[in-house]
């Protein structure tokens, strides 16, 4: 019996199976790259190897890292990124309308069964999709842009089972946290995670995104989701071509020797993580009135439009306590669009939040919004490590837009419920 | 004579690479690694020092910075208990060696931060020096050593292509 992983990687490298462990080279089907490690990195890798891109049309380049341009430094990257783009005849070219993780799917980039890879750490976020994306350095992006291959080392998959429904105000972040406490940010042993049982299809695929998402957070090499239904309407509604064999990739039975973390989501409460890593999650509860300074609601992990209306449902009507920031940077201009035309982006700005661009911002520690010494910031945000998001004194929770929303109302953390139930 | 610059928490991304800094030159960048955790780290730090690293070594971003600042700075091989996927490729690709201490393993107790060691590539040995202790590290599977031996990725696909 063979894994997703494996059937996408056997495809990939021209095989017709393939065990875990076994090396192989494989085909690159789509090349995403940012404007922190893309352009200004591999462009003199490439010129070093006197190559253009092997097939502009399998890559796709978003600027979403130094958004908004603030600097001679930061406008030299914009320009340089756009003269590459131009030069290397690469169509595929998003700038400034969000961050790569969200916009590449919500561009119709993904499909079940692909082999991608990212210049990202997040890049398993294309498991979503049923596609075997992963994150790369910028050495390695400028080889697989130079021969449209890599190697990999065959994984075998890690099963994360959930069963049971999830209770009202807990989410797919609050999976990955506890999945994070359970398991270990090494836990992924940089194997292929597969998120399996029915709490994982009754979420959206924004929600099921922000899973794959984190399999970066657990160590893994890629964080996959069978595709289903849900999947092949969002690549449809998102302009993409669906392959008519998409079906063949709903494989997602655990093979006999294959090890399976199950989970139960009926009992599962909102959880927070203390700093300095995701793994330090606990029931929300436990960190009641823990007070803090920042509430973010940012980042691919956690500012898409279903994690904005998370926000909005528990802010509407409702005024962040004095003394608390609420600051909000919509994943995308689309997901931004959408929450202003549903009315979200009023809800979130009369509970006294403040709006920042479409970009990775606060969560990778880059512009002037970035946390100041002692700082306390609580973030729907996936990686709370000591100094990622500003000062090295600075500090990081982490937990869900709902929890996020509900801390800021009240001024010190609490699990949403409590507010919710008032 | 190397020093041994040993760290006994997880050594993520963020700290080796501060993002705040990340638009900078390699030189300036270089200066804030490790700063968060052991701020004397980058100005003391001198050519062809080892880097022991205890589990998930390089856990979090991408950015291929986090291991080449280490090498910038004179780091000429990092071993660890356990390694981040993408952080032990791009020190591969960037020529940097690095090691797993073999599974179930303990690191003798006369390894500490500040020892005097020699670092043996071709047999994969971590020698304390004048002790006659040392530690058998797990070698690089064939093909890493060829991309090691070729000085990383890019000279390695520069003869590739040479080749042709």
């Amino acid at each position: 019996m063979t894994t997703l992983a494996q059937k996408i990687i056997a495809n990939a490298c021209k095989k017709s199976d393939v065990g875990p462990g076994e090396v192989v080279v494989c085909k690159v089907d789509l090349a995403m790259i940012h404007d922190s490690g893309g352009p200004r990195r591999v462009k003199p890798i490439l010129e070093k190897l006197n190559r253009k891109v092997w097939d502009a049309e399998k890559v796709v380049v978003v600027t979403d890292h130094y958004v908004p341009i603030e600097s001679e430094e930061t406008r030299a990257i914009h320009e340089l990124t756009k003269k590459w783009v131009l030069n290397q005849d690469i169509q595929n070219f998003y700038d400034q309308q969000g961050i790569c993780h969200v916009v590449v799917p919500e561009k119709g980039h993904l499909k079940p069964g692909m082999f991608c890879v990212g210049g990202d750490s997040h890049s398993p976020t294309g498991g979503a999709f049923g596609a075997y994306m992963f994150g790369i350095g910028a050495t390695e992006m400028a080889g697989v842009l130079a021969t449209g291959e890599i190697w990999l080392k065959v994984p075998k998959t890690i099963f994360i089972k959930w069963k049971g429904k999830l209770n009202n105000l807990v989410t797919a972040k609050d999976m990955m946290l506890a999945t994070c406490r359970k398991i270990g940010m090494g836990g992924g042993q940089y194997q292929a995670i597969q998120y399996i049982g029915e709490a994982i299809y009754d979420l959206s695929v924004q929600d099921r995104m922000t899973l794959s998402n984190m399999a970066a957070e657990l160590g893994a090499q890629t964080g996959l989701i069978a595709p289903d239904d849900k999947t092949i309407d969002y690549i449809k509604s998102s302009g993409g071509l669906v392959p008519e064999n998409w079906k063949s990739f709903r494989l997602d039975e655990p093979t006999s020797d294959a090890s399976v973390n199950e989970f139960d989501a009926s009992t599962l409460s909102p959880q927070i993580a203390a700093p300095h890593s995701p793994e330090n999650s606990e029931n929300a509860d436990e960190f009641a009135n823990t007070v803090f300074d920042v509430a973010y609601i940012g980042a691919c992990t956690g500012a898409k439009y279903v994690d904005l209306a998370a926000a909005a449902s528990v802010l509407k009507g409702r005024k962040i306590a004095s003394g608390i920031s609420l600051k909000v940077a919509p994943a995308s201009l689309k997901d931004e669009k959408q929450a202003f035309e549903d009315g979200i982006l009023k809800i979130l700005q009369d509970a006294g939040a403040e709006f920042l661009p479409n970009s990775c911002g606060i969560c990778a520690g880059y512009g002037k919004d970035r946390l100041a010494e002692g700082q306390v910031c609580l973030s729907s945000t996936a990686r709370n490590f000591q100094g990622r998001m500003g000062a090295p004194t600075s500090e990081v929770y982490l937990a869900s837009p709902y929890t996020v929303a509900a801390s800021a109302v009240v001024g010190k953390m609490t699990d949403p419920r409590k507010l919710m139930v008032n | 004579m190397s020093r041994l610059w040993l760290f006994e928490e997880t050594i993520n991304t963020d700290v080796l690479a501060p993002g705040f800094y990340m638009k900078s030159p390699l030189a300036e960048l270089s200066q804030h690694c490790l700063e968060a955790v052991r701020p004397e780290f980058a100005s003391k730090v001198k050519k062809g020092d080892v880097l022991l690293a205890g589990d998930n070594m390089g856990v979090g971003s991408s950015r291929e910075q986090a291991a080449e600042v280490l090498k910038f700075l004179g780091i000429s091989c990092i071993i660890a208990k356990s390694f981040a996927g993408i952080f032990y490729r791009n020190a591969i690709n960037l020529g940097l060696p690095a090691f797993l201490l073999p599974k179930d393993s303990q690191l003798p107790k006369e390894f500490v931060d500040g020892s005097s060691v020699v670092f043996d590539f071709e047999n994969s040995i971590l020698f304390l020096e004048g002790s006659g202790i040392q530690i058998n590290l797990d070698p690089l599977p064939a093909f890493l050593q060829e991309l090691i031996n070729d000085g990383g990725l890019v000279p390695h696909l520069e003869k590739r292509f040479d080749e042709k």
